[in-house]
């Protein structure tokens, strides 16, 4: 038996869904497993089932698995309990691995954003703002981070969300005390379309424009979206969101990856590393438009990125 | 001495709030609010991006209905870029919105709230989840799990991805289907609205009636309700039709999603990072539960209540015993539950005519050339949440210049914070009460499934 506590900080709560998305082997897994602490599912409350307490406490548990990142001043109480409480503490999702796409925010000011909001907003009638000092509110934090930014991380599960089968593996290799086997390498690593060498376009394409594909014809008859112009960001993604067998999912339908799963390691610099996946097609890095907003989109608590203009 | 419990998280929801229940000195309620803790800020940067990239962005909003965040912002980016989707795709987007809202309705019915009901509200909370439900109701329990992870991998074989797609583009869909799709979906899609018509059965006759009473000193009080219908005959529309905003008497009001502003208004308070929509010819938001002012709520109650019927027919079926019941509008809050199911029932039956249509098998996919050019649009779906509006604006590049973005759980924030009140109020005296007693009250936010 292992006992878990589970925690979302800045997430959307796809994390737990894929969670969930375990299907039948979850409902196998579950008698191995009692979770002390989950909130989408399960009624432990920080500060105790009638609010009796003043300081915010979870159970001990050997395994801690959180998603989301760091984004205000609760989540970092939250992420500091979890990993005191935890034996084995567990970033599930690219959020928690590299920020995820909610860390774009790290483009612009916590002040700018809360300015747009609360005040810019054709729907908005302005008033007093949510105030941090005067109610019990968490105070924003100036970026959105990763965990290891703040906290030892034992294991990393990237994936926006993640297969279910990395985090199965994950769980699997947690109650029999291995070290879990998850994927390296590029998406393009498992992508079964064809590769001529070069570019079958002139110019790069936005989504705007169609992919050419026979749909009566396999993924393995499609020409790689990267050689069709289409901005493919395989080439400086980790593999593995089609899990064990599957293809990538994007390519699976038609469309080309968009990074989800984060850096293939965390010595690649995507912005660099792209350079040549495009010189490599015959196409001009140059020519890429809004290069922050496609390649740094899913790790922008790594990525240094140019402030936009608030 | 007054005294604030402060009940956090809020537990079996989606997102992330907490409850302040203020006690004066008799130990009385002067005050309950829900705080939601925390501002994301999409509307911020999706502002650069290129417009045909936000629905890749906005899905991580929300991972349990990101269908919907997609097909809204595709919407409005079609409208920046005066793009009309081929019928073919039209039907292909209804039907992942379709596939992809039963799978979510079983998961709060039976995973976040059937705890409650199976259980017991003042239950043992270690046991009042999911896990307890396995242990007492092991059948039903497993059937319901299995029904929602058919679902979820039956669409994700079809469209790639199921949490965070990326099938549906501007112009269009990313691929047709394919006649052994449709099969399979077909037998899918008739499972689950076997399974459908069962838990509205069971609901409505072993569950609610133990719990109606209960919950009308607990959560009741008049309001108006906003939600999508057909323009031509005023039924429930979830995948496009015109906003129906209708009052407390019944009256209407009926608007394209493109005159939002004109009816909708957002105040903002110092205690909660999320805002507070309002209806504008109010002209002000008080949330009092005995006299409230503005306030409107969305998501399937609504739904239910603004619509002259329903489409389908075992829908529409349902849809009268609700009203022969309950009238129209029926304000209680506890009739979420029942109004959720009620919809469960019609999107497995829309999902099999959209199947059985011919023209959803057309090659047809993609409207084609589309160029970048300056606009602004309005884009909007019924999500489970409820009403979902994407305003967005371009530049000539067609860069994402503006963004506003009313979600449903945003509309519903005053109608919640008044049912908590209300319940809070109702439930403790005299500086009485356990955690069951809380229990109860976060059930009547629980049932709006925020
Ligand atoms: S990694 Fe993706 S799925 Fe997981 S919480 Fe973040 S946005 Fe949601
Ligand atoms: S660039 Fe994209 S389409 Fe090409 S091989 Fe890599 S993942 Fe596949
Ligand atoms: S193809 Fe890329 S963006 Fe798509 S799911 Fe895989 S890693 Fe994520």
């Amino acid at each position: 038996m292992v006992t878990i506590a589970e925690e979302w900080l800045n997430s959307c709560s796809g994390c737990e869904i894929a969670l969930l998305n375990l299907g039948e082997t979850l409902l196998d897994l579950l008698p191995d497993l009692s979770f002390v602490h989950i909130p989408v599912l399960a009624d432990n409350k920080y500060y105790g089932q009638t609010g009796e307490r003043s300081a915010l406490e979870i159970p001990k548990a050997q395994v801690g698995i959180i998603s989301g990142g760091v984004r205000n001043e609760e989540h970092l109480e939250v992420l500091h309990v979890m990993r005191k409480q935890t034996d084995i503490l567990v970033a599930l999702g690219t959020c928690a691995t590299e920020g995820g796409i909610p860390a774009l925010a790290n483009l612009t000011s916590t002040a700018s954003m809360r300015e747009m909001v609360y005040r810019g907003q054709p729907s908005t009638v302005p008033g007093p703002d949510p105030d941090t000092e005067a109610h019990h509110l968490p105070r924003m934090l100036e970026r959105c981070d990763a965990l290891h930014q703040h906290v030892a991380v034992d294991l990393s599960i990237p994936g926006c969300p993640p297969h279910p089968d990395w985090i199965a593996e994950a769980i699997g290799a947690l109650l029999a005390g291995r070290a879990p086997k998850l994927p390296s390498r590029s998406v393009c690593d498992g992508c079964p379309t064809y590769r001529t060498g070069k570019s079958s376009s002139p110019a790069l394409h936005r989504l705007l424009d169609q992919p050419a594909y026979d749909a009566d014809q396999g993924l393995d008859a499609m020409q790689c979206l990267l050689e069709q112009g289409f901005m493919c960001l395989g080439p400086v993604t980790r593999r593995g969101c089609g899990g064990r067998t599957g293809s990538p999912r994007c390519i699976s339908a038609r469309v080309p990856c968009r990074g989800c799963y984060g850096r293939i390691s965390a010595h690649t610099m995507p912005m660099v590393d792209y350079v040549g996946a495009l010189t490599s097609v015959g196409q001009n890095f140059a020519a890429m438009p809004d290069k922050q907003g496609y390649l740094s989109r899913f790790d922008g608590s790594e990525a240094i990125l140019k402030k936009l203009e608030d | 001495m007054s005294q604030t419990i402060r009940i956090a998280p809020l537990t079996r929801i989606e997102g992330h709030a907490a409850l302040d229940i203020h006690l004066d000195q008799d130990g009385d309620v002067s005050e309950a609010r829900m705080t939601v803790m925390s501002l994301r800020g999409f509307e911020k940067f999706v502002v650069g991006r290129p417009v045909e990239e936000v629905p890749r962005i906005v899905t991580r909003i929300c991972g349990i209905c990101p269908w919907q965040h997609h097909l809204a912002s595709t919407k409005a980016a079609e409208a920046c870029l005066g793009v009309t989707p081929t019928p073919t795709a039209t039907k292909l987007r209804e039907l992942c919105q379709m596939l992809a809202t039963i799978p979510d309705k079983i998961l709060h019915f039976y995973f976040l709230a059937a705890p409650d009901f199976v259980l017991g509200p003042d239950s043992d909370p270690a046991g009042r989840n999911v896990v307890g439900l396995v242990g007492a109701a092991p059948e039903l329990a497993r059937k319901a799990a299995l029904m929602r992870y058919k679902t979820q991998m039956g669409l994700e074989k079809f469209a790639g991805k199921v949490i965070h797609p990326v099938a549906v583009l501007v112009g269009g869909f990313s691929k047709p289907l394919m006649e052994e799709d449709r099969r399979e979906l077909t037998a899918l899609a008739q499972e689950a609205l076997a399974f459908s018509l069962e838990s509205v059965k069971l609901a409505r006759e072993q569950i609610f009636p133990k719990y109606l009473k209960l919950f009308q000193e607990l959560g009741e009080y008049p309001s108006a309700y906003l939600g999508l219908v057909n323009p031509d005959d005023g039924a429930m529309a979830l995948y496009d039709g015109i906003f129906r905003l209708m009052d407390q008497d019944g009256s209407y009001d009926e608007f394209p999603a493109s005159d939002y502003l004109a009816h909708l208004a957002e105040k903002v308070e110092p205690w909660s990072y999320l805002k507070f929509p309002y209806m504008r010819k109010s002209g002000r938001l008080v949330m009092d539960e005995k006299a409230p002012v503005g306030v409107y709520r969305t998501n399937c109650l609504a739904r239910v209540n603004v619509c002259e019927g329903i489409s389908t027919p075992q829908a529409h079926g349902e849809l009268e015993i609700f009203r022969r019941e309950f009238g129209r509008p029926a304000h209680q809050a506890f009739l979420y539950h029942w109004a959720r199911l009620i919809e469960l029932v019609h999107c497995c039956e829309r999902a099999l005519e959209l199947l059985a249509d011919p023209e959803i098998m057309g090659r047809d996919i993609r409207t084609q050339p589309i160029a970048p050019r300056a606009g602004e649009g309005v884009g909007c779906v019924e999500a489970p949440r409820g009403s979902l509006i994407y305003h967005l604006k371009t530049d000539h590049e067609g860069m994402v210049t503006a963004a506003n973005l009313l979600a449903g759980t945003t509309h519903n924030n005053a109608g919640m914070n008044l049912s908590l009140k209300q319940a809070a109020k109702t439930a403790i005296r005299g500086g009485v009460y356990d955690q069951g007693l809380l229990n109860t009250v976060e059930m009547c936010v629980r049932a709006y499934d925020p």
